[in-house]
């Protein structure tokens, strides 16, 4: 007989804790894996996540590979905060890539400070109001959110699909599904010549004090806060859950439309089919790992990052596997959602009772 | 004991060190877009590699690697973990080929399919696909009974509509009726899409499919329904063995031996490659006996003229959609309109999607 009980004493430090056993966990998990592949463990954990950032060019593209999920992660923390399901971060950046992608075009061979300023701005309100669409069916006509964000994804595939092949491929380019390289003035600037790492880091830094101020010191925040924690006490309050519902989603899609419009004018530099290799269902790992705290979701993305970094240069090293790293990104997941379930709950092992048999 | 201890540790750095700066090898990167186990595109690639590792020069791949920002990432730590030529087997390759080219100016690069080569030290290469695709349409025009050749093709770019037209011209030369209808999935792997493609194609009537696109879907889509099909990039029988009459099979292999060796020897040049049945860089898996031995024999006669020059793929005269002449009577399409073809031939049904 095995009873399963919640535990009403979970300590905070613990509780910011289990996300780096999990990390631990991962580790061990995955030397096991590789011992089994036939690689050294040590080694090939190394070459995954060590080299990958023994040097500058490795920080560099370590902080490119993170500044979009990290920017995501912290805009679904303010959904998934409030248990607003936004499961569409994909969909919505890449909403935001097109648009913002879009002025960029139309800025085509146009010098001036205030082009990309403008662009980014576009892409921020083209993912906001992307993720409008699932609030607005969500709060009005009580659709599910996970669906309706999870089909739009495919909705903004297929119409950057349609956007690269037709109306905004290259005029030279032979018909390949991608547009021009925008001009100059619609490129973030890098930070130092030779790296990749661009502007678009200060941005997310802005974004996340943003968030940690909204979160922590507003009433809005609060109201997030108690809404997550238990919807009958928000209503009972007298919070506009509506309201609410439609900004955290307004939120969520501008940071995920960021993160798209930083993509194409920053390491990509035009638009084509493969714009994002799924940050946004990454950035759903990262947030969680983080804790859905601000600066946790910074630590979290580095990690998920290296994974990334650590499996190309895993194979590149050893010829490992690529999708190991995907096996590490759920291992993470996985072991952080079981030290969770430990942590929120005793299991009691009780001993038959012969009346119960 | 301590001693012992630190003394082992500096020897296992020392020999995690030596491991690490033992650059002076030879080393030959490879770049793919899918997984090797594709059993298309990036399989023959990888197949190409293996003949290059067989030669006992080191090599290295990465696979899977998205056509976005990660691709510069992977090429440059090739280039930077002493790779002396790097091959970057995918359109979407050619931009990100091009910025670390500039980089590392005593590295190699070799990218298939693309028109760029902005340094010294980049070269393309790619295969006259369309060949082949001659002989499929020859196979086709004879073998259907419905007139309607089912075509799964990927994007709307020169490369593939010069298949659709290579295959439609020679199939109109044995079959003055043949239509083919086409299905665009813009993508080059979703197994998914590929079989929904061949499905709906023959549903209209299309007794024999073929595609191009990298999984072995729409063969094995073919073989259930019992029509006729072609396998594509490599040699696909085993996925459908009464199905496919034979397959076009992408033969990297002498290419990459080729320009390995020049690499190691120090004869590397920069050059533009177009490869097709004479090079051996597009081959023909056995042909299918159900075809009958006549029409094989013709087939087999065709590949050699092909091979040898005697004929060739775009032979005037060839009209567009519309009736227009493209090609005069008599006439060869030259390699600068094969490159940039964007017009269907006639007989093709439907646009080009824009």
């Amino acid at each position: 007989m095995i009873k399963i009980e919640r535990r009403n004493d979970v300590s905070r430090s613990i509780y910011f804790l289990t996300p780096v056993l999990a990390i631990f966990l991962t580790l061990f998990g995955g030397g096991i894996i590789f011992y089994i592949l036939g690689f050294n463990p040590i080694e090939a954990l190394k070459f995954f996540f060590i080299t990958p950032i023994s040097d500058l060019y490795g920080l560099s593209e370590l902080l490119v590979k993170a500044t979009p999920l990290c920017l995501i992660a912290i805009g679904l923390s303010f959904c998934f905060k409030s248990n607003n399901w936004n499961i569409g971060a994909e969909g919505q950046l890449i909403f935001g890539g097109i648009v913002g992608g879009g002025v960029a075009l139309l800025f085509y061979n146009h010098d001036g400070f205030y082009v990309l300023p403008i662009i980014i701005l576009s892409g921020a309100i083209g993912g906001m109001l992307f993720a409008m669409i699932p609030a607005i069916l969500k709060t009005y006509f009580n659709t599910n959110e996970i669906l309706v964000s999870l089909m739009l994804v495919y909705v903004a595939k297929l119409l950057l699909d349609y956007l690269v092949v037709g109306p905004w491929s290259n005029p030279e380019g032979f018909n390949f599904p991608e547009t021009r390289q925008f001009s100059e003035s619609a490129r973030i600037p890098v930070l130092f010549d030779g790296l990749r790492i661009h502007a678009g880091i200060f941005i997310t830094l802005i974004t996340v004090f943003l968030s940690w101020l909204i979160l922590y010191k507003t009433y809005l925040g609060f109201q997030i806060k108690v809404s997550g924690l238990s919807l009958k006490t928000a209503k009972y309050a007298g919070y506009k859950g509506k309201t609410m519902i439609i900004i955290v989603f307004m939120i969520s899609g501008a940071c995920a439309g960021l993160a798209g419009v930083g993509e194409i004018t920053g390491p990509i530099g035009q638009l084509h089919r493969n714009i994002s290799p799924d940050y946004g269902f990454t950035a759903i790992i990262v947030a969680f790992l983080g804790r859905l705290n601000p600066v946790g979701i910074i630590f979290a993305s580095l990690i998920v990052a290296l994974t990334y970094l650590g499996a190309e240069t895993a194979q590149i090293f050893l010829q490992v596997p690529k999708y190991t790293g995907q096996v590490f990104q759920g291992m993470i997941l996985f072991f952080l959602l079981g030290s969770d379930y430990l942590l929120f709950f005793k299991i009691k092992f009780l001993g038959l009772k012969k009346n119960e048999l | 004991m301590y001693k012992l201890f630190l003394r082992s540790l500096i020897s296992v750095l020392f020999m995690l060190g030596f491991s690490l700066n033992a650059n002076a090898e030879f080393k030959v990167g490879f770049v793919y877009v899918g997984p090797t186990g594709d059993h298309g595109w990036t399989y023959q690639h990888h197949e190409g590699r293996n003949a290059v590792e067989a030669l006992g020069i080191k090599t290295t791949y990465v696979e899977s690697v998205p056509e976005g920002a990660d691709a510069e990432r992977v090429i440059r730590q090739l280039a930077q973990s002493g790779h002396d030529l790097i091959f970057t087997t995918s359109f979407g390759y050619m931009d990100p080929t091009n910025k670390v080219a500039k980089d590392f100016p005593n590295v190699k690069f070799e990218h298939a399919t693309g028109y760029k080569r902005e340094h010294s030290n980049v070269s393309t290469y790619s295969a006259r696909f369309y060949e082949g695709r001659t002989l499929l349409g020859h196979m086709a025009g004879k073998m259907t009974k419905t007139n309607t050749i089912g075509y799964i093709a990927s994007f709307p770019i020169p490369e593939v509509i010069r298949g659709i037209n290579a295959m439609t011209l020679a199939a109109q030369k044995v079959n003055p009726d043949i239509k083919t209808k086409i299905v665009w999935v813009f993508t080059w792997y979703d197994p998914g899409k590929e079989s929904e493609a061949a499905q709906a194609l023959i549903d209209q009537g299309a007794d024999i499919i073929m595609q191009h696109t990298d999984s072995t879907a729409p063969v094995q889509v073919a073989e259930k329904a019992g029509v006729w099909s072609f396998g594509q990039a490599s040699d696909m029988q085993r996925f459908a063995p009464k199905s496919i009459l034979t397959s076009i099979i992408d033969d990297w292999a002498p290419y990459y031996v080729e320009r390995s060796i020049a690499a190691r020897d120090g004869t590397w040049k920069q050059q533009d490659t177009w490869h097709g049945l004479k090079e051996g860089m597009v081959a023909m898996a056995p042909y299918n006996s159900a075809m009958g031995s006549d029409l094989v024999k013709e087939v087999e006669q065709l590949q050699k003229d092909l091979a040898s020059g005697k004929v060739h793929s775009f032979t005037g005269p060839i009209y567009d959609q519309k009736g227009n002449i493209l090609v005069a009577e008599g006439a060869v399409a030259d390699d600068g309109m094969l490159a940039g073809m964007n017009v269907y031939v006639k007989g093709v049904e439907g646009d080009i999607p824009q």
